[in-house]
């Protein structure tokens, strides 16, 4: 019997790690498919960043009440895996409780402090159900925001009763297995004396006491697999869920941007065009660091073929820009702070984010069935995201700023505004009228460029 | 590109008042070199509204003495509105023009009143050879009054009105300048009452992003509307800017909301302006 179960465990454990490394190796390759730039500079900065706004999470305490909700289910995260480890060694050596005889002394309190958590997780998680299916917290109802329909809304359902579930099967394993000491049962009987009863889990144990010795074992047992097959399965399932953001949330914010939030990022490529163009000599520009950020060699004149002006489809963005999308778990701070959004316009960068994932899971199922090399009819600008959603953008940074991972939906969108007008012509016709302003009078108006200074007669007036 | 500005007189000026507005050429002419130039910007130069912005800043430079030139006709668009809208072409041409043209006199400090041209000059500008130190006029102000070379006087009109500061995105979220602005209106020894979203949560006024030059797309309200009802809700009777853009969409938002009697948007130097009877 003993055997069995380790061999039934040991084999779930080796499927888990196969199905996840298949998941990551696929989601990297589908990152890997944005341009090359260099984000592995002012590792001094980053780690800051880092530790201030990922494992800080300063960010989430904007609202301290939801910040600190948000802490318990984290904490809760990295640490109860810690127990994980034990129940992982349990599994495959066929043990029960392996470390409870040599730590002794901490034993109990270790475990207290995984229940403590773990009830912090479960009752925080029931808070966030009911934020979400009860208080109708705005950003995240699909009757104001059409992206939250169907999937996405499934999908958070199913991570927050996820989580509830998992936390209820530790919880009560622990109140059965007790119960089990106390009656002294088979091997139970081992601990008695040396692991005592838990923080929570001992006022679950009434709910126990009708139970037969066998029933009892039976529950414990099936406790014991419930809470440890469903980490395994919410571990694959992560990979294809928004909740993706407790793995890359750290990276992508390692990575994020360093630079003021108004700079936008130089064209290089076009520096050289507009030098012809006035007539000056070609050189790189006087800060030579451009080139290595765009992955171009310094030195090499401009590339053969100069690709894409702006962005059409995901491999015309940045790696960061696809990390991000799989990054983002879909809060809606951003577009709750979207001026856009708040008047009612159909720009969401929430959805901007959301459409450049989905883009990319859609190239990922081509691989499957056709290889690698396949390429589809489709593309981001378009089939995802439409004119009416970019144009309706400010630039003012506020979905920047509200993310508490550092995502930057307006990147996505300038790139692929370039796009639209450098390679398609495709600019609103009253920003053709700004162009050409700006062009023959070097204001965006219909001023003569000979009264830019008509305004100083009227300063002793 | 550009013509000399041969035919600019050296300084303008009338007999009763004696604010001077030199010219870089001129300047440069006379062998003189300024303490720093003042980038007027499209609005502050032909935006009927935002050239009593202009003025009253070249009150205050003059009133303070600060030794200051602007490139009159020599001046551009930074091409913000350009590249925002996605023709970095033309931006860029705009950009590798202007570089040349301060360049060319050797300009090292720069003070603007728009946001936009802020941002740009000072971030954009480097990657492409201009390299300059570049201050918004809020921070100029401040530096002033810090340093005692702006007083303003007591019994001054400000003393107990109640005004709100509109955050420019350009200004705050981009750059993180929050204080400056709101210490020059400290200094009126004012009622400064901020709006719930402001500072790095601060709303847009609608204007960015090359909004400001096309009609918004369809929607339910103007973003200016949104937020000057945030404003009007604060009580104040009076808006205070520091960009061109959210001076022209706050003061539509108002006339929409038929408070243009009691509700007034000034930029912030025109206050100081006021306050010092300038």
């Amino acid at each position: 019997m003993e055997i069995v179960q380790q061999f039934f465990f040991i084999a779930a454990l080796a499927v888990t790690a196969w199905y996840i490394t298949k998941r990551v190796q696929l989601i990297s390759r589908a990152i890997k498919l944005g341009r090359p730039e260099n984000r592995f500079d002012h590792a001094n900065e980053r780690l800051k960043t880092m530790l201030l706004v990922a494992f800080g999470q300063k960010k989430m305490f904007t609202n301290w009440l939801v910040g600190l909700m948000h802490f318990v289910i984290y904490a809760g995260f990295l640490i109860i895996n810690l127990e994980i480890l034990e129940i992982i060694l349990d599994g495959v050596l066929g043990t029960h409780r392996l470390f409870a005889p040599y730590i002794t002394s901490i034993y109990p309190f270790l475990i207290n402090t995984f229940e403590i958590l773990a009830f912090g997780v479960l009752a925080v998680c029931v808070v966030f159900l009911c934020r979400r299916f009860v208080a109708k917290v705005s950003r995240f109802q699909p009757e104001r925001h059409r992206e939250m329909t169907r999937w996405p809304r499934t999908d958070a359902a199913i991570i927050l009763i996820a989580e509830i579930l998992l936390m209820i099967a530790f919880l009560t394993w622990n109140a059965s297995d007790s119960v089990l000491r106390d009656r002294g049962v088979g091997h139970y009987v081992h601990l008695q004396g040396i692991v005592p009863d838990f923080v929570i889990s001992q006022f679950l144990k009434p709910l126990f006491a009708g139970f037969s010795d066998i029933g009892l074992i039976a529950y414990e047992r099936i406790a014991w697999w419930a809470h440890i097959l469903g980490i395994m399965a919410f571990a694959v399932y992560v990979t294809y869920s928004k909740h993706l953001h407790i793995a890359l949330g750290f990276p992508n914010v390692y990575f994020s941007d360093l630079q003021p939030k108004g700079e936008m990022q130089n064209m290089p490529e076009i520096t050289k065009e507009v030098q012809l163009a006035l007539g000056l000599p070609t050189t790189t520009a006087a800060d030579g660091s451009q080139t290595n950020d765009n992955g171009l060699q310094p030195g090499v004149d401009s590339p053969a073929e100069v690709g894409r002006f702006g962005a059409k489809d995901v491999q015309d963005l940045k790696w960061i820009n696809l990390m991000n999308a799989y990054s983002c778990t879909e809060c809606g701070r951003c577009t709750a702070a979207c001026p856009a959004n708040i008047t009612g316009k159909k720009l969401s960068p929430r959805k901007i984010m959301m459409d450049t994932r989905d883009r990319l899971e859609e190239i990922q199922q081509g691989w499957k069935v056709n290889g690698f090399d396949y390429k589809d009819s489709k593309s981001l600008l378009n089939d995802y995201i439409t004119a009416e959603e970019l144009n309706a953008c400010t630039t003012c940074q506020a979905c920047i700023n509200a993310c508490p991972i550092n995502i930057n939906p307006l990147d996505i969108i300038l790139q692929l505004r370039r796009y639209r007008v450098m390679e398609e012509s495709q600019a609103p016709a009253s920003w053709n009228a700004m162009f050409s302003n700006i062009e023959n009078n070097m204001a965006p108006w219909k001023f003569s460029p000979s009264d830019r200074f008509n305004w100083a007669e009227q300063v002793n007036q | 590109m550009f013509t000399n500005s041969t035919t600019l007189q050296l300084f303008k000026m009338t007999t009763e008042t004696n604010y001077k507005v030199p010219t870089m050429a001129d300047m440069t002419a006379a062998g003189e070199e300024p303490e720093i130039l003042f980038w007027v910007g499209c609005a502050g130069s032909f935006d009927d509204r935002y050239k009593r912005v202009t003025i009253a800043f070249v009150r205050i430079l003059n009133h303070v003495g600060i030794k200051f030139a602007v490139l009159g006709q020599e001046e551009a668009c930074t091409g913000d509105p350009a590249r925002r809208a996605g023709n970095e072409f033309l931006f860029q041409m705009q950009a590798v023009s202007n570089i040349q043209v301060l360049n060319g006199y050797n300009v090292k400090k720069i003070v603007t009143a728009c946001p936009h041209c802020f941002n740009t000059l000072k971030n954009e500008y480097p990657e492409l050879g201009g390299n300059y130190d570049v201050v918004h006029h809020s921070q100029f102000l401040q530096e002033l009054i810090n340093q005692g070379r702006i007083k303003v006087k007591d019994g001054q009109p400000f003393k107990g009105r109640r005004i709100t500061f509109h955050d420019s995105c350009y200004l705050g979220r981009a750059n993180k300048v929050y204080e400056a602005p709101r210490d020059v209106l400290a200094a009126l020894d004012a009622d400064l009452v901020e709006m719930k979203r402001s500072k790095a949560n601060g709303l847009c006024c609608g204007a960015g992003g090359g909004q400001y030059f096309k009609e918004p797309e369809p929607g339910k309200k103007d973003v200016n509307v949104e937020r000057v009802e945030e404003a009007l809700g604060t009580g104040a009777d009076t808006i205070a800017v520091a960009c061109p853009f959210c001076m022209t969409m706050m003061s539509d938002g108002v006339k929409n909301k038929n408070k243009e009697d009691s509700v007034r948007v000034f930029d912030i130097s025109e206050l100081i302006a006021q306050a010092e009877g300038l």
